[in-house]
């Protein structure tokens, strides 16, 4: 019997795209200088969705003079009416909730599920949480009094736009700090309309500044004289560019990069809990997941008919329409995007590795690709160590607990790692000795505002979420 | 009201606050209240007895479990909640404490505004306390330790007989942010801002019997309060000295935490909100 889902569309009535979207500067939607605007795309479809402001050194320069302008008045507030402001925005994007996920789904690619169940939620709960801790700073740093930074440049990745958007501007204000901010080029219309959320809650015109944009436009904020911190969620790449332009700057830095995070599944694991972890690490959000279990590790022993569970749950997994609220696996967010995940997995198997992809089809519209994985790979296989960012798994197997750890920490990065055991002293053990910023104990990618999140080497410093988040955007008085 | 004059104004009856209801005392008795600096009676309030107490206690009791069990992050909303309504009862708290307290409207605005200032606050604090005051532990040998806050359980708060709006609120957000429940005893001075308030209790969200709001004479009740063997910590916001040191003679029956008077600039702080948890230390084994 076959077990078809009827087509379960959300509507796209409650959004109102506006054709040409400008730059956000000073309180206000202003023109770009060079009068120049570049498409976003709708990647499930390919067609255009509308126009986007690409902001150049000279907006840029004036969005820093708007920030510079409105943070002594912002610093001086009490936290108490600072966490107002706060407050008041988490409740609005509360209250306008399902704009915002339509929004979002159409200009990333991810499935409305998602975006209406993890990230926008995510999005309201980062806001109310760093709201609380406006007034609360004392408690920071225990016995010490801070102060903020100043004005602070913001990049962010095209991988989860709202919800990095919480993430840089949320403790960045709460902490008194004006906020300069460049969404992905691919991604622009969902923090355009939380800017108008800013302007609903009342927020102090220059405290949020957003410049539209690609990497010259990035490259204008990292280079800005007058930005006192840059923090910038993206590729180890940019990040090497980003690190070496302010080297002779006094300017802050924080990172949050790539991964290449190790799933590692002990022969005493929950099996078929293990199994939908390890699907839901790498699949989720269409793997573009800087977190993502993108290396799977299998005790030997139960190697092969954890694959073939594997395979099972893969070909029931729905790519299609991110509309459709039954989908599970969404677009690539982009053409570019699409044809490296493609041009990796030909390498892959070119290189030998045993591919597997399910049986059934996807729409041939738009940018879509299979879920898939390469299997019995080994260390120095060029998937189990270069980044794909897209839904494709390295599995290979090890035979004890110490194989297991050297093979998970045997990557440059160090972001994320997720351990299967029923055994809690082999967890504990297995977390204690694994080089990640973030290690899932029988669960993966799970999130939450009090959840520090960061790496370790390569991919990255710093934390944000939690009390760890505060210090980046603080200095000691 | 059209037609008939002003004399003829239904007024409210300000009845208790337990369980999420609205009951009259089971004794039937009530105290009056008046208009301020005069004969003219504004309320007759409820006087609770030993029995009210104990429904308040049993109230308190079923919802705790619950109230504990939900996430910090929504024990943030429902808190922030309180701050909304409270704003939006504005009028009708200053109409309570200009007209039985005489407070000018200036006073009266401030008293509001520094109750919505102690919602947000401890709103704010629900989702926090824990990362400042919990640790992970450094013990010698191969040991994951840690320490973790639970609220204590069922709170009995006695408010100071100096009314004060904003540190009324403060304390019963402190005792619920934790996930207590709380049975509260106010002072007769300003009793009937029972009526608002316990208004912007019933329409927070808030879990029925987590907060329960009692008018009556403290004097008979805090023998009651002091035996209770199901409360589990006594707040005693008053300064009788003998009163204290009575309450405190009894709590050793079941070892109930006393709190003494919290001091004005404590108000908002970390420090009040933990007397009202218990850290627990859990101990696993690292290895093989």
């Amino acid at each position: 019997m076959n077990f078809e889902y009827a087509p379960s569309i959300e509507s796209i009535d409650i959004v109102k795209i506006d054709p040409k979207n400008k730059l956000f500067i000073d309180g206000k939607f202003v023109e770009p200088t060079s009068k120049k605007f570049f498409a976003t795309i709708n990647p499930a479809t390919g067609e255009p969705l509308a126009q986007i402001a690409d902001a150049n050194a000279k907006d840029v320069d004036l969005a820093v003079k708007a920030a510079r302008k409105a943070f002594p008045k912002w610093a001086k507030l009490s936290g108490k009416e600072r966490g107002r402001y706060l407050f008041r925005i988490a409740r609005i994007i509360q209250e306008r909730a399902r704009e915002l996920a339509v929004l979002e789904t159409l200009d990333n690619g991810k499935p409305i599920k998602e975006s209406r169940d993890v990230d926008v939620p995510l999005v309201a709960a980062h806001f109310f949480y760093y709201a609380g801790w406006a007034d609360k700073l004392e408690y920071a740093i225990p016995g010490k009094d801070t102060k903020p930074l100043g004005v602070v440049g913001q990049i962010i990745p095209w991988n989860f736009p709202l919800l990095m958007a919480a993430w840089k501007i949320a403790p960045a204000l709460a902490c008194g700090n004006t906020v300069v901010i460049k969404p992905a080029e691919t991604t622009s219309l969902s923090i355009l309309l939380l800017a108008q959320i800013f302007q609903e809650a009342g927020l102090p015109e220059g405290v949020v500044n957003i410049v539209t944009g690609a990497g010259e436009t990035g490259a204008a904020i990292v280079n800005h004289p007058d930005i006192n911190k840059i923090a910038f969620t993206g590729s180890t790449e940019v990040a090497r560019i980003i690190q070496k332009a302010v080297a002779h700057t006094d300017k802050k830095l924080t990172l949050e990069l790539g991964g290449k995070s190790a799933n590692i599944v002990y022969e005493d694991a929950a099996i078929e809990q293990a199994v939908e972890g390890v699907i839901n690490g790498i699949y989720f959000n269409q793997g573009h997941v800087c977190c993502a279990g993108s290396r799977l590790l299998l005790e030997e022993s139960i190697a092969e008919m954890f694959v073939d569970k594997l395979k099972n749950r893969m070909e029931k997994l729905r790519v299609g329409n991110p509309l459709d609220k039954n989908t599970d696996i969404g677009a690539i967010n982009s053409a570019a995007e699409h044809a490296k995940i493609m041009k990796l997995v030909e390498s892959g198997i070119s290189e030998g590795g045993e591919y597997f992809e399910p049986s059934f089809a996807i729409p041939s519209k738009g940018y879509f690709h299979k879920p898939c994985f390469f299997n019995k790979v080994s260390s120095a296989f060029s998937l189990s160590r270069v980044e794909v960012f897209g839904p494709v798994l390295a599995i290979s197997t090890f035979r004890t607990t110490a194989e297991a750890i050297m093979k998970a920490n045997d990557t440059q990065y160090g972001l994320a790692a997720g351990v299967w055991s029923e055994k809690g002293s082999k967890v504990h053990k297995t977390a204690a000795a694994l080089k990640a910023g973030i290690i899932w104990a029988n669960t993966y990618n799970k999130f939450d505002p009090s959840s520090p999140f960061g790496g370790f080497n390569e991919s990255g410093f710093g934390r944000e979420g939690g009390r760890h988040g505060l210090f980046p955007y603080l200095s000691i008085k | 009201m059209s037609g008939l004059n002003n004399e003829l104004k239904i007024a409210k009856t300000i009845k208790l606050f337990i369980g999420g209801e609205f009951p009259r005392t089971e004794s039937g008795r009530s105290v009056p209240v008046y208009l301020a600096k005069s004969k003219k009676i504004y309320a007759n309030l409820c006087k609770a007895s030993r029995k009210d107490l104990r429904n308040a206690v049993t109230a308190a009791q079923e919802a705790q479990k619950g109230w504990a069990s939900r996430s910090a992050y929504n024990r943030t909303q429902i808190l922030y909640r309180m701050a909304e309504m409270t704003e939006g009862k504005r009028e009708e708290f200053i109409e309570v404490l200009t007209n039985t307290l005489g407070y000018t409207k200036i006073a009266a605005n401030k008293a509001v505004d520094e109750a919505v200032d102690a919602f947000v606050y401890y709103a704010g604090f629900a989702d926090k306390y824990q990362q400042m005051v919990g640790a992970v532990n450094p013990v010698s040998g191969p040991h994951h330790n840690f320490t973790s806050s639970e609220p204590v359980g069922i709170v009995a708060l006695v408010c100071n007989s100096k009314f004060n709006l904003g540190n009324m609120v403060a304390q019963i957000a402190a005792i619920i942010a934790s996930g207590n429940s709380v049975v509260t005893i106010m002072a007769d001075e300003g009793a009937a801002t029972l009526a608002p308030l316990s208004e912007v209790l019933a329409t927070s969200d808030l879990p029925k019997g987590v907060v329960n709001l009692l008018t009556g004479d403290l004097a008979e009740l805090h023998s009651h309060l002091g035996t209770h063997m199901e409360i589990n910590s006594l707040s005693y916001q008053g300064t009788n000295k003998k009163v204290l040191g009575e309450l405190k003679e009894m709590a050793a029956g079941n070892m109930k935490r006393v709190i003494p008077l919290i001091a004005q600039k404590d108000m908002l702080s970390l420090d009040h909100l933990i007397n009202y948890v218990e850290f627990k230390t859990v101990w696993h084994p690292i290895g093989n």
